[in-house]
């Protein structure tokens, strides 16, 4: 008799991807400045690490939103007690209201459309349960998500069909690749039930533009099919063009669209730099849809702790203005030091204005243009660099050669040495190498504008710091005295 | 072509139940001691608030669990990007600590086999996913709280098939109970992957005896199937007999590092025993690491916030606390117990003995119209309606005798719950004598108590007429009925 079910035996929790070998790797042998220099430096992980101080400063002016004063204490009981999926309705709000701030306001959301769930995590898999039944697909572009995979079909039973995009135009959605996917799926004898897309996008860390997702809208309309799009990357965009939200798309005037086929997944892991609190959002326009994830949201409610902690603190308007600017600048900061750095070195990468990563374009780094290739690279780099970053091949690229590299989920020194590996590890390889610019003491010291229409020139200067590095000196100057 | 899945569109959320409609009513019209003195009194959610005033004092000595602070020093970012599956190492070693020292440390749990999970809700469903395919079925010995049907059924598909239990033997599981119910499944070509109990008891508000424990350990070694063993409630055990977990018979029988050990699961939470459901702490224990590996990976679905991971760690590991609480929390709800108990008796109503939980399980058989459950609806509503007290009726928990309620005694005050006791004391009082006549109608079972019953009322009616303030009580019989009840009754029949 077989004790347990197909689902727990078997690989779909996904967990046998390179992208998860390669955190083993991390968690073996982690890196840290004094203890383990020479560990492994975890660039797989999309986190955004930047904000901290800035959350740090509101809490201490705001020991209520911890339940921390003895008036918040008397709140307690009630707090302890609230297990109503619909959750509080202050929390509601706030989420509400941050989302439309995100948007920069082009856009309101409906508290009453907000839907809790365990995280993301727990948004794709709820949502997958309410809109397909086994067997049934859904299309999503690549290069995506790996943990697509397992939240979306492990025990949903639901199939992923890939919609194939291309570096040759960017790896740009196009209405072709569509319709090829969704013949396929047919053809197949599969119902497609939805199309999956992630804007801004992981791994590419690009936003949609509006053509782009108009035409998509048009799409799963002509087809009467779901159009989910996974949003939670949305405070990230940190330079032109702007982020355009399906939300905003199906309010445009020569837009037409079943309003019941559009679902928004949202988190505050990404934009607000808490995954462990769990916070995730299904925000659907389809009433049935939001009645039945509200039950279903009983598998994985928000603690009402963390529910009261993010109503006070996404409910002080100035702290919210604050922290989107600030956000973005940081992220701009660290994106730019990054891409310098990397085209340094002769590396290329996919121009990105979003996200906590970069899409690294490493295909002349190959032995031969083939998924073998790109693995034996990436343990190259996982054994030797030092580094954990993601290989194309675990988002389903079509193409080898390219990895996901994360820039927001470490300090400045980390950064550093971490650049200052791969620029080692590229020197050593002698390809493409460009003249690398020289390094004066005097440019290191750079005072940060905080307006963001300033234009790139402003940042051709190296040895960009923020303001935030403990270091006095960037360690590429002390390599090469 | 349907738009959204099967699932979104059935009826297997179990919402539909009239357990989660009287809720609705409920919510509709609230009792508020001060705004609203004549809404409804809600007694059908099982919750435990008799203890929370005990947790103030003890924030707000320790100002570090809600500050997020580790010695004074803020570790907010470190718990914000807290978000390994594995879970907060002190918090699991602080669960598994707890979690031995309800079961008197007769057992102790090792941390690396729990999971932890965004409430018992979801340890239940993840369990499910692990254990059963798609279609397989799992045994429950009825009756069984009315939230298994989605939580067990609703997305993984598995099947329940009921173990019934009547109250000729105080509702315990039996043998022959045990085989029908698999009988039943086979013949519904249904794969049976397990038993699940509930132990305390939720409806019954009763804890399994060694004996029942005896006989399911043997029964899933016999078939080589799981047993899950829900003990959310093994905190809350008032008075004896003790709590004795499945565990803990494993351990007497020397039965631990065999198979059946890998194949007994437990699953805990800390919304009943602690009374703090909103912060959806739940979690599994099992001694099988093939079933923790797959139940861990799952939780990404439901983790505890990391937040409240922290703060609860540091709640647990006060162990003084805990003991204070424990011991404090228990005798709160025998008190509590004990009144509705008395005072259902008052009214007529007797309740089926217990030791534990948040509610009772009475036997309102005798005021139902007829022994049937369009009856007990009958009757439900008119509590709700016009009682104005929502409880859950037995058929909503699969009871296969209609006449059966629970009532949640441990979420209220103690003057709401002398305001609910005298609502239906009032109410039985306006149905007395009619429901009495219908009862000497019905049931063989009760004929001989019937008949006794009636002859008693008749000499009391006439010691009545010597003596106006003579009392008598009938604390063991189940048709207690005051005197003037019964002499309306015989001036009815007359």
């Amino acid at each position: 008799m077989v004790a347990m079910s197909k689902i727990a035996t078997g690989n779909g929790h996904g967990e046998n991807s390179p992208y998860f070998d390669g955190w083993k790797a991390y968690e073996t042998n982690p890196f840290h400045p004094t203890e383990r220099p020479e560990g492994v430096i975890q660039m797989g992980l999309a986190e955004n690490q930047l904000c901290f101080s800035l959350i740090k400063n509101w809490l201490i002016k705001h020991p209520e939103a911890s339940l921390c004063t003895p008036q918040g204490v008397n709140k307690f009981k009630e707090t302890a007690l609230f297990q109503d999926y619909h959750g509080m309705p202050e929390f509601r709000q706030a989420v509400a209201k941050f989302m439309g701030k995100v948007r920069g306001d082009r856009v309101k959301f409906d508290p009453d459309r907000i839907v809790m769930s365990g995280g993301a995590t727990g948004a794709h898999e709820m949502v997958a349960f309410c809109l397909a039944d086994p067997g049934e697909a859904f299309l999503v572009p690549t290069p995506y998500y790996p943990g697509f995979d397992r939240d979306l079909k492990w025990r949903t039973g639901v199939e992923l069909v890939p919609v194939n995009c291309e570096s040759c135009n960017n790896f740009k959605i196009t209405t072709n690749a569509l319709e090829a996917a969704y013949v396929k799926v047919q053809e197949a004898n599969l119902r497609v039930k939805g199309l999956l897309i992630t804007n801004p996008s992981n791994p590419l860390g690009t936003v949609l533009d509006r053509d782009t997702l108009k035409s998509m809208v048009r799409f799963i309309n002509d087809k009467n099919i779901h159009l989910i799009g996974d949003e939670i990357y949305a405070a990230t965009v940190f330079m032109e063009p702007e982020f355009v939200s399906i939300s905003e798309i199906i309010e445009e005037e020569d837009v037409e669209c079943n309003r019941d086929l559009i679902h928004i997944v949202y988190s505050l892991s990404k934009d607000m730099g808490f995954p462990g609190f769990r916070v995730g959002i299904v925000y659907s326009y389809n009433d049935s849809v939001v009645s039945c994830a509200r039950k279903m949201s009983s598998f994985g409610l928000v603690s009402s702790q963390t529910q009261h902690l993010i109503a006070s603190m996404l409910s002080d308007d100035e702290f919210v203005d604050n922290f989107i600017t600030e956000s973005k600048e940081l992220l701009f900061n660290r994106h730019k030091y990054f891409t310098w750095s990397l085209s340094q070195v002769g590396i290329g990468f996919l121009k990105g204005n979003a996200g906590l990563f970069i899409w690294m374009d490493l295909r002349k780094l190959l032995k031969e243009e083939t998924f073998a290739a790109e693995m034996e690279l990436w343990r190259v780099i996982t054994n030797e660099v030092k580094l954990n970053v993601s290989p194309g091949s675990s988002f389903h690229c079509q193409e080898p050669g390219w990895f996901r590299v994360c820039f927001a989920n470490m300090d400045d020194y980390t950064m550093k040495v971490a650049l200052l590996r791969i620029r080692t590890f590229m020197l050593k390889n002698n390809e493409a190498m460009v003249p690398l610019k020289l390094c004066r003491p005097s440019s290191l010291k750079l005072s940060l504008s905080r307006s963001l229409s300033r234009r790139m020139d402003d940042f051709m200067s190296p040895g960009i710091m923020s303001p935030r590095s403990p270091l006095p000196q960037s360690p590429l100057v002390q390599a090469r005295t | 072509m349907g738009l959204l899945s099967r699932k979104a569109t059935c009826n297997t959320h179990g919402q539909d139940s009239s357990y989660f409609l009287g809720w609705q009513e409920y919510e509709k019209n609230p009792y508020n001691e001060v705004n609203n003195p004549n809404g409804i009194i809600q007694m059908g959610l099982a919750e435990n608030q008799l203890c929370l005033d005990l947790l103030e004092p003890w924030l707000m000595k320790n100002p570090d669990a809600l500050g997020l602070k580790r010695d004074g020093i803020s570790i907010f970012k470190e718990l914000a990007l807290f978000q390994d599956y594995n879970g907060f190492p002190a918090f699991k070693r602080a669960l598994v600590d707890f979690m031995g020292e309800i079961r008197g440390n007769k057992v102790s749990f090792d941390p690396n086999h729990v999971v932890l999970t965004a409430g018992a809700t979801s340890a239940n469903e993840t369990l499910m996913f692990c254990l059963a395919d798609q279609g397989d079925a799992f045994l429950l010995p009825t009756p069984y709280y009315p939230g298994f049907d989605r939580d067990l059924r609703w997305r993984t598909g598995v099947e329940i098939v009921p173990i019934h239990c009547t109250s000729s033997n105080g509702f315990k599981v039996t043998l022959p109970a045990i085989e029908q119910a698999y009988r039943q499944a086979q013949k519904r070509k249904l794969r049976v992957k397990g038993v699940l109990i509930t132990n305390p008891s939720n409806p019954l508000g009763t804890t399994m005896a060694r004996d029942e424990l005896d006989l399911l350990i043997n029964f899933i070694e016999d078939k080589q199937i799981h047993l899950i063993s829900d003990e959310i409630y093994s905190g809350t055990v008032f008075t004896s007999p003790s709590f004795v977990s499945v565990m803990e018979v494993l351990k007497d029988r020397d039965l631990d590092q065999t198979q059946v050990w890998e194949r007994v699961h437990i699953v805990y939470s800390l919304s009943k025993d602690l009374g703090l459901p909103g912060f959806r702490v739940g979690a599994i224990y099992s001694n099988d690491p093939v079933v923790v590996s797959a139940a861990t990976k799952m939780s990404s679905f439901g983790l505890v916030s990391s937040q409240t991971q922290y703060l609860l760690s540091a709640m647990l590991l006060d162990k003084k606390f805990t003991k204070e609480y424990m011991s404090e929390n228990h005798k709160r709800l025998q008190k509590q117990q004990k009144d509705l108990v008395a005072g259902l008796e008052k009214a007529g109503i007797r309740c089926l003995d217990s030791n534990a939980g948040l509610f009772c399980w009475v036997d309102m058989r005798h005021l139902l119209k007829s022994n049937t459950f369009e009856a007990e609806m009958e009757l439900w509503q008119k509590i709700v309606y016009h009682v104005k007290i929502n409880i859950s009726p037995g058929s909503s928990c699969h009871c296969i005798e209609p006449g059966w309620f629970r009532v949640c005694f441990a979420n209220m005050s103690e003057s709401t719950l002398k305001l609910a006791i005298q609502r239906l004391k009032s109410f039985v009082s306006s149905i007395g004598m009619k429901s009495q006549n219908h009862q000497e109608l019905k049931s063989l079972r009760r004929k001989s108590r019937n008949n006794w019953v009636f002859r008693l009322s008749l000499q009391s009616f006439y010691d009545r007429e010597q003596d106006a303030t003579t009392k008598v009580s009938f604390s063991y019989r189940p048709h207690f009925m005051s005197l003037s009840n019964i002499a309306a009754t015989l001036d009815a029949a007359a």
